[in-house]
This record gives structure tokens, C-alpha cells and sequence, in this order.
């Protein structure tokens, strides 16, 4: 191994050594808990890290200071509010169900961990090798509807009930287009593992990568993709279920303390777990952007591309109005499903036309044709002309 | 038998029960989605990534979340005392029929209840096989899930206050 491949390596054979300190018949369940640890502590942390980054970049967006008063530049604010929701009490409706007020935070937060295992941080870090990783990916996503379900029916709050329903919508819509733009991908890839389908991306021409995003088909599905992922993960501009200003948190409204502090953390980790399949299905996962640039260990190269997609969440955050709820859905029926559908037939062409670049120009206008289409069917019938007011003049 | 095996089935055949039998039609569905969840937990202890994933996508994210739906749109979620809809002429004898039904078929097929090992077919297997010899059922299902879906739509839609001219 030369020393470039040692530092690339160097967790795996760290936890190699480790592995082997132990006695054989420990080895399984260290290994495993050698895998789950770091998930345990490196994505709680960046949520730390991401809650500074994102007040202190919103302040910057909004021409105001953002948190300054605790440690230097206001760099502790995290483990303030970390104490704050732990020395806070938790209130509980008299009315709420109980044992379903309390499960809900937790059926939230274990399903947006459980994702964590399919991804992969680095060359041979995949903590969970499985021949339908992806479905599995998708498939423990699935449970977040069920405890946001929980979280606003227990509460015995119209306002939380409203914000689940409103959330739950929201997840089904967006749940269609996300898997749809994955579909091109494993098309291609012909592999539901990320790890083959990092791999499969992990070649050059002329010292550019063969990242799926440069392609015609790669593009509108990361598109795609990235808005859905906005949506699953109740991001601005689809903030609706939270709705600050209409319905006061939505579904959490009448959590307090370290509950509340759950539903914050599931919803961060739930972000960072779709920006990393993102990055794995589209972005090349671990590997380089240039082959010169392959110095660089490949999970430097995985985080770097999560901190930089989530400064885009950060700063989309800051800078988009929030959509209405009908033109949230119209937007997720009318205009991501046929987009996602459209992208798989361009896939396909991409598949089967064999001269380059009659691939790339028969694959580009068919996304293009699908694009403008789509968009003009949205715009037209004066759904979205001047506006009028009804009650006020 | 491994007693992973008990413990699925335990816990499968527990949270059917209490959907079955719990009070608050939201917490039956709830059960229900745990039930769910311990099919596909039977599923994975065969082996069968693919399917038991697929299991938790539609049963626990959508066909839970409908029946929720359902539930708070058109049912008062408050528990009615007082008030059973027992007919037990009649359910006793549909319940036993179903149970028999269900039973012969359970007994008369030649599944094996334990994972097999390195046969369990891959996803690859899986996509192949649908796509060549069961490729018939596959796109009957698919119209099938259309035309149902189009039937829901139609039924949705709101009605015209005037009734369509004949001819």
C-alpha cells in the first residue's frame, strides 16, 4: 500500500486491528458496534455543527449577526441549546395519549439512524453491505410518516393534527419523485448497492469523473431529486408542516424539552441521510471530481460534498419564500412525477442509442422537451397570472 | 426452529391481535403497522431482502398511513361504549371459512420456514425472472393497479351539477 491508500484506509484497518485484538468469538459484535459507534457520533455532532452554520448563515443572509454571545464567535451556541433542552421540562398535554406521545420522537429518530447503514463514507466503508441497500434506504424512510402521524394525533391539538396531515401529504407526494429519480441510476448502474454504484461512477476521461450528474438523464433526475429531497426532509421552501407562522410548529407543537430536541435531531439526520445519497447516487460518492485530485482520501472528499450540500439547503433556506400548500402539490403531480418518468425514457435512451454523441443529444432533448413541456402545462390556464385578493382590496 | 423465528412470529401475531381487538380504531391501525412490520421481519429471516423491504415501503409507509387517512376522515376516533357489532351467526362461520381457506393453503405449499442460505435469489434474479416469465402477471397487475386507479379518480371527482345530454 503506499501511503496515499494507507491515509485512505486508514479507519478500515484501524478497526481491522481493533477487530483483531478481540477474542473470535466477540469479533461479529464488535465489528458491529465498531461500525455503529461512529454513525453514533460523528452525524449527532454535525447536527451541532449544522445548527451553527445554519443561524449563523441565515443572520449573514438576513444582514444580522446570528448568535454571538457564547464562546467565541458564538461557536458554543450548540451545546447551550444542547443544555438548555435538557434541563428544560417536558410538558405533556393532560389530554395527549401517552405511551404514543412518548414513542413518537423515537420511532422518528431510529428509522433517519437506521439509514445511516447503507451509505458509503469512504473507499470500503459501507457499514452494511446488502444486495437491496437502496430499497432499504427508501424503506426505513418510510417510517417517518408513521411517527409524524403519531406525534400530531397524540398531541390532541387541532394545530398538530392539521401539521401532520399536511406533513404526511407532503412526504407521500414527494416520496414518488425521490425513489423515481433514483430509478435511472440503478438502470444504468444496473445495482441497487451504493457501494457498486459509487464504484460504477469512480472512472476518468480526460481528468474529469464520470459522476452521474454530468450527464444529460443525471442532471434533471439530481434536479429532481434535490427538490424532493427538500420536501421529504421539511425543508424551506416546503416548510409548510412546520408553518412558523399559521400553525406554530406544526406536529411538535406541544412538545417541550428533549423531545423537541429529538424531532430537531431527526429532522437534521433524516437531512444529512438524503444529502448522502444524493452525493452517492449523483455526486460520485466518495471519489474525486478530477483524477488529479485522488490524493485526497476519499472521506474527506464524502464529507466535503455533505457540508456542501448542506450549506445549499442552508442558503436555499435563506433566500426562498415558502410555496402554498396547493401549489405544492400541483407542483409535486403535475410537474415532478411526469419529470421523473420523462428521465427514465431518457435513461433509457441513454442505454441503448451506442454512438456517444447521439446518446447525449437524443438523451438532452428529451429532458429538455419534457422540461418545457411540463412547464408550460403548469403556467397556463391563469393558475399562476396576477394575483387577486379576496379580502383585501 | 431458531428462536428468532418465535420471536417474530410472537410479535406479529401479538400486534395482530390487539389490532384486531384494541378499542381506538387509531390504535388498532398503529398495530396493524407493527404487524406489518413483523411480516417483513419473518421475510427478512428467509432471506428475502428485497421483499421484505419492499413489504415495509408499501405496507408500513403507505397502506398504514391510508388506512390512518381513512380513519380520521371519516370515523369518529372517540371509543362508542355500549355498542358491539357482533353477529356471531354470521361471523363464526365466515371467520372458520376464511381460517380454512387460509390454512390449507399455508399447509399445502412446500415453502421453507428457515433462510436457505447463499439459493436465496438476488435482486437481479428477482428483476430477471419478472421480466421474462412472469412478465404476463406483472403488466396484468400493472393495468389492474390503473384502471383502479382511474376508478378512484373518477369516483373523486366532484359532480357536475347538471347531468350530461345523452347522445
Amino acid at each position: 500500500m503506499t501511503a496515499v491508500e494507507q491515509v485512505d484506509q486508514v479507519f478500515v484497518t484501524a478497526k481491522r486491528h481493533v477487530v483483531d485484538l478481540a477474542p473470535l468469538e466477540f469479533q461479529p459484535i464488535i465489528s458491529v458496534l465498531l461500525s455503529i459507534i461512529p454513525i453514533l457520533a460523528v452525524f449527532p455532532l454535525l447536527f451541532a455543527i449544522t445548527t451553527i452554520l445554519e443561524r449563523k448563515g441565515l443572520g449573514r443572509i438576513q444582514n444580522r449577526l446570528g448568535p454571538n454571545r457564547v464562546g467565541p464567535y458564538g461557536i458554543l451556541q450548540p451545546v447551550a441549546d444542547g443544555l438548555k433542552t435538557l434541563f428544560k421540562e417536558s410538558v405533556q398535554p393532560r389530554a395527549a395519549e401517552k405511551v404514543i406521545f412518548f414513542l413518537a420522537p423515537v420511532v422518528l429518530v431510529i428509522p433517519a439512524l437506521l439509514a445511516f447503514s447503507v451509505i458509503p463514507y469512504g473507499r470500503n466503508m459501507v457499514p452494511l453491505e446488502m444486495d437491496a441497500a437502496l430499497l432499504f434506504f427508501f424503506a426505513v424512510g418510510a417510517g417517518t410518516e408513521l411517527a409524524v402521524f403519531m406525534a400530531g394525533w397524540a398531541s390532541r391539538n387541532k394545530y398538530s393534527l392539521l401539521g401532520a396531515m399536511r406533513a404526511i401529504a407532503q412526504m407521500l407526494s414527494y416520496e414518488i419523485p425521490l425513489i423515481l429519480s433514483a430509478v435511472p441510476v440503478v438502470m444504468l448502474s444496473g445495482t441497487l448497492s451504493p457501494a457498486a454504484i459509487v464504484s460504477a461512477q469512480d472512472t476518468y476521461t480526460a481528468t474529469i469523473a464520470h459522476w452521474n450528474v454530468f450527464k444529460p438523464w443525471g442532471f434533471a433526475a439530481f434536479i429532481v431529486f434535490l427538490i424532493a429531497a427538500a420536501a421529504e426532509s421539511n425543508r424551506s421552501p416546503f416548510d409548510l408542516p412546520e408553518g412558523e407562522s399559521e400553525i406554530i410548529a406544526g406536529y411538535y407543537i406541544e412538545y417541550s424539552g428533549f423531545k423537541f430536541a429529538l424531532f430537531f435531531l431527526g429532522e437534521y439526520l433524516g437531512l444529512f441521510a438524503i444529502c448522502g445519497l444524493g452525493i452517492t447516487l449523483f455526486l460520485g460518492g466518495y471519489t474525486a471530481p478530477f483524477s488529479f485530485l485522488n490524493w485526497i482520501p476519499s472521506w474527506i472528499w464524502f464529507f466535503t460534498k455533505l457540508l456542501a450540500l448542506v450549506c445549499f439547503f442552508i442558503w436555499v433556506r435563506g433566500t426562498m419564500p415558502r410555496v402554498r400548500m396547493d401549489q405544492l402539490m400541483n407542483f409535486a403531480w403535475k410537474f415532478m412525477l411526469p419529470m421523473a418518468l420523462i428521465n427514465i425514457l431518457a435513461a433509457a435512451a441513454w442505454r441503448f442509442v451506442p454512438i456517444l454523441g447521439f446518446r447525449w443529444s437524443i438523451s438532452a432533448l428529451i429532458v429538455a422537451t419534457g422540461y418545457f413541456a411540463l412547464g408550460e402545462g403548469l403556467t397556463q390556464k391563469g393558475q399562476y397570472g396576477k394575483r387577486t385578493y379576496k379580502f383585501a382590496s | 426452529m431458531p428462536s428468532s423465528f418465535y420471536i417474530l412470529a410472537l410479535f406479529t401475531i401479538a400486534s395482530g391481535f390487539f389490532a384486531m381487538s384494541l378499542r381506538n380504531l387509531v390504535h388498532c391501525a398503529l398495530c396493524l403497522a407493527l404487524s406489518f412490520l413483523g411480516v417483513a421481519g419473518l421475510f427478512l429471516h428467509l432471506n428475502a431482502g428485497f421483499i421484505a423491504f419492499a413489504q415495509i415501503l408499501v405496507y408500513v409507509g403507505a397502506v398504514a398511513i391510508l388506512i390512518v387517512f381513512a380513519i380520521l376522515l371519516t370515523h369518529n376516533t372517540e371509543e362508542k361504549k355500549g355498542e358491539s357489532a357482533t353477529n356471531l351467526v354470521l361471523s363464526i362461520p365466515l371467520s372458520a371459512a376464511v381460517a380454512a381457506i387460509l390454512l390449507n393453503g399455508a399447509f399445502s405449499t412446500q415453502l421453507a420456514l428457515r433462510g436457505t442460505g447463499n439459493t436465496a435469489p438476488s435482486v437481479r434474479e428477482l428483476g430477471t425472472a419478472l421480466m421474462t416469465s412472469y412478465v404476463v402477471p406483472l403488466e396484468i397487475i400493472g393495468v389492474l393497479l390503473t384502471v383502479a386507479l382511474l376508478g378512484a379518480i373518477v369516483l373523486a371527482l366532484p359532480e357536475r351539477s347538471s347531468p350530461p345530454e345523452a347522445g
